[in-house]
């Protein structure tokens, strides 16, 4: 894949519609690489000007400031924006929503003012400008049952892009008992991701996995790369790989179009 | 003699309301031993958050059962209230039923105030029920035992038994109107109070004005009563939740405050310009401590929504922690914080208005690590509170203050702040990696 970062189109005097904020996970995680990867496919499809940061890109500080750690949290967040404020960046379009949460509420305050859009509503805004389109029929009478991420959802309000998202491929969006504002945590935000849960008589994300399985899904759609993480491994637990799969919005839409 | 009844009312009048004043000013005093708090702009807003949240109770009815029996003991409680009004005025006039004169429309007002307060009796003994009998999860966790779930039955007495003396006292008012007692003018409508009139059929003119005096002293020294348990109370939140509700957060849930101590000192390790040595704080004063161990480090909204809270549970039973066994509990973080607020008051009037310090502190003695490290910060127990209290916004300055003052970070979280700090990603990857996957087939 042919990835145009910040310093080379800046050098050619370039400025891209929107950058692409990768995160740590979406940058090093196995599994959520692809889900960076089909979503670079979606924005190449649509002729998006984009570029990421590349090796200037750098941890928002989102687990550190959850853990505690304000000091560690600043020091990225004013390093990052002195990256991002050089390349005179307008536009930010991330697939992590605590990346997201945090470059759009947090670092405003700190000299970093961007307009930042989560994948899902940037999805659905192309879809809506008829940038993309998409056939449904791979996914035609699939259950799929969406998690609402907590720093996507509750945090920021965002429920509905993901939704109609999966409302366009034809599948059979099926709710679990806790959705939207009273959706139900996958078990890794406020950095917990990087610990081991305290004592308690069950992990967070089998309780949830659980609520997602009741539905009998086809599908469990996250918008998050720790959330499809946690959902991932409660459905191994469960032992049900085989027949319920944990996919991105990001990956149902390049599936769908057979990027 | 004559006036004797109206100097007792005035008496208990005054002592009842002295001494509630009293304890408010103690609350208000508690709660600005917190520190100052940004109350940020939109005041518009911040009225119609109260006016829709406090008022218009919109978070309770979330949950519909509990909802709907609250607005009935809500409205009842403000809208009887109405009658504590002429109660007052005659207490100290020494007339009866004064607001008689409005004819028509006094009756329609006790009328209605007599089926609300049936409506309350019944929404209290449901109330009663659930706690009691049903025993909801909410309402049987751990930091439920002993006071809180004394004081909350409590206060369902107290307004059973306040609820039965209105309606007493009107019934014998009642039979007193139709018997044409003296003073007692025909006025009022009473559709639930005369259907316990039979059962003073055949008492006497005399033994039927005990009645109806007795049951009305008892019903105005029982409301004073409960007016000033209050400030001993969870039940402070039919006071507390509107001011709650107006300073209660306007941004984002997601978005946490940052700390602005902090940020001039990364500002000034960023800046090569700066020097170290100018800035030092000569000032005398010792640097403003980083997160929060204790109450006074907590700010004054957090310590107001600690008195605010009325440990309904539906924080607890939102958390994604509290609901797979760990030891977090958002409602418990909030009556620790009042707990030892409280303490903190006492050992403040005990010593003459100055706080010597106790050995003790809210984080450790009230509230455990393993509580504070459970938190996903994923913001259920801020969206189901029916009041806006923000439990997470203490999690997270206990945390501050175990990471900053004290390096007492789990030893995972602090390997994942090493590699923050050291290659700017939370596992230990090179950052010039970062745009490996470019390269990589899937």
């Amino acid at each position: 894949m042919n990835i145009p970062t910040m310093a080379s189109l800046f050098a050619e005097g370039k400025q891209p519609e929107v950058l692409f904020w990768v995160g740590c996970a979406g940058s090093f995680d196995d599994r959520a690489k692809k889900i960076t990867k089909a979503f670079v496919k979606i924005l190449d499809k649509a002729g998006i000007s984009f570029a990421v940061l590349g090796t200037e890109e750098s941890c928002t500080g989102d687990p550190a400031k959850r853990a505690g750690n304000e000091f560690l949290f600043q020091m990225q967040a004013m390093t990052n924006i002195e990256v991002l404020n050089g390349y005179e960046v307008k536009k930010i379009v991330t697939t992590c929503p605590h990346c997201f949460n945090t470059l759009k509420n947090e670092y405003p305050q700190l000299g970093g003012d961007y307009e930042v859009v989560h994948h899902t509503q940037f999805l659905q805004q192309l879809l809506k400008e008829g940038r993309i389109r998409l056939q449904g029929g791979s996914y035609k009478g699939k259950r799929v049952t969406y998690h609402d991420p907590c720093y996507l959802g509750r945090a920021n309000g965002i429920f509905e892009a993901p939704r109609k998202l999966i409302a366009k491929l034809d599948a059979e969006l099926v709710e679990m008992k806790n959705c939207r504002k009273n959706g139900l945590c996958c078990g890794a935000g406020g950095a917990q991701m990087f610990k081991e849960p305290e004592k308690g008589n069950k992990d967070v994300n089998i309780e949830r996995t659980e609520q997602a399985l009741e539905t009998q899904p086809d599908i469990i759609a996250a918008a998050c790369p720790f959330c499809n993480t946690m959902m991932t491994d409660g459905v191994k637990n469960k032992e049900k790989e085989a027949s319920v799969k944990v996919l991105d919005i990001a990956e149902l839409i390049a599936d769908a179009e057979d990027l | 003699m004559q006036y004797l009844p109206n100097a007792l009312f005035a008496i208990a009048l005054v002592f009842g309301i002295g001494y509630f004043t009293k304890n408010v000013k103690k609350l208000i005093r508690n709660i600005k031993l917190g520190r100052a708090a940004e109350v940020k702009g939109d005041k518009a807003k911040r009225w119609k958050n109260m006016m829709r949240i406090a008022l218009g109770q919109t978070k309770m009815v979330v949950r519909p059962i509990a909802g709907l029996l609250h607005i009935i003991v809500y409205l009842g409680f403000i809208i009887i209230n109405i009658e504590v009004l002429e109660i007052i005025i005659d207490g100290l006039l020494g007339t009866h039923r004064i607001f008689a004169f409005l004819g028509v429309f006094y009756d329609v007002l006790i009328g209605s105030f007599e089926i609300l307060a049936l409506l309350v009796i019944v929404a209290v003994v449901a109330f009663w029920l659930r706690r009691n009998i049903i025993k909801l999860q909410r309402f049987i966790k751990p930091e439920m035992q002993g006071w809180p779930k004394k004081d909350g039955n409590w206060i369902l007495y107290i307004e059973l038994i306040l609820m039965f003396l209105f309606l007493t006292m009107n019934a014998a008012d009642y039979s007193l109107q139709e018997i044409g007692a003296a003073h007692y003018v025909k006025a009022g409508a009473f559709p639930v109070s005369q259907l316990m009139s039979p059962l003073f059929e055949g008492m006497s003119t005399q033994a039927l004005i005990a009645v109806e005096r007795t049951a009305w002293w008892l019903h105005i020294l029982g409301i004073l009563f409960f007016l000033n348990y209050l400030y001993f109370s969870k039940h402070l939140h039919i006071i507390l939740a509107f001011p709650n509700t107006f300073y209660g957060k306007l941004e984002p849930q997601g978005q946490m405050s940052n700390v602005d101590s902090v940020t001039q000192e990364v500002k000034l390790m960023l800046d090569p310009e700066a020097d170290p040595f100018a800035a030092t704080g000569d000032d005398g004063q010792e640097p403003e401590k980083f997160g929060a161990s204790d109450v006074m480090d907590l700010n004054w909204v957090q310590l107001l929504n600690a008195y605010t809270c009325t440990e309904c549970g539906r924080c607890t039973s939102e958390c994604p922690a509290n609901q797979t066994g760990k030891k977090l509990s958002p409602r418990k973080i909030m009556m620790d914080t009042r707990d030892r607020l409280e303490e903190v008051g006492r050992n403040i009037d005990a010593n003459k208005g100055k706080f010597v310090p106790d050995e003790k502190q809210l984080l450790d003695n009230y509230i455990s690590r393993e509580e504070l490290w459970a938190c996903t910060t994923c913001n259920a127990c801020v969206e189901a509170c029916p009041v806006s209290i923000d439990p997470l916004s203490i999690i997270l300055d206990m945390r501050r203050f175990l990471v900053m003052e004290q390096s007492a970070a789990p030893s995972d979280l602090n390997n994942m702040m090493n590699n923050i700090e050291n290659n700017g990603a939370p596992w230990p990857f090179n950052q010039m990696d970062r745009l490996n996957w470019a390269q990589e087939n899937n």
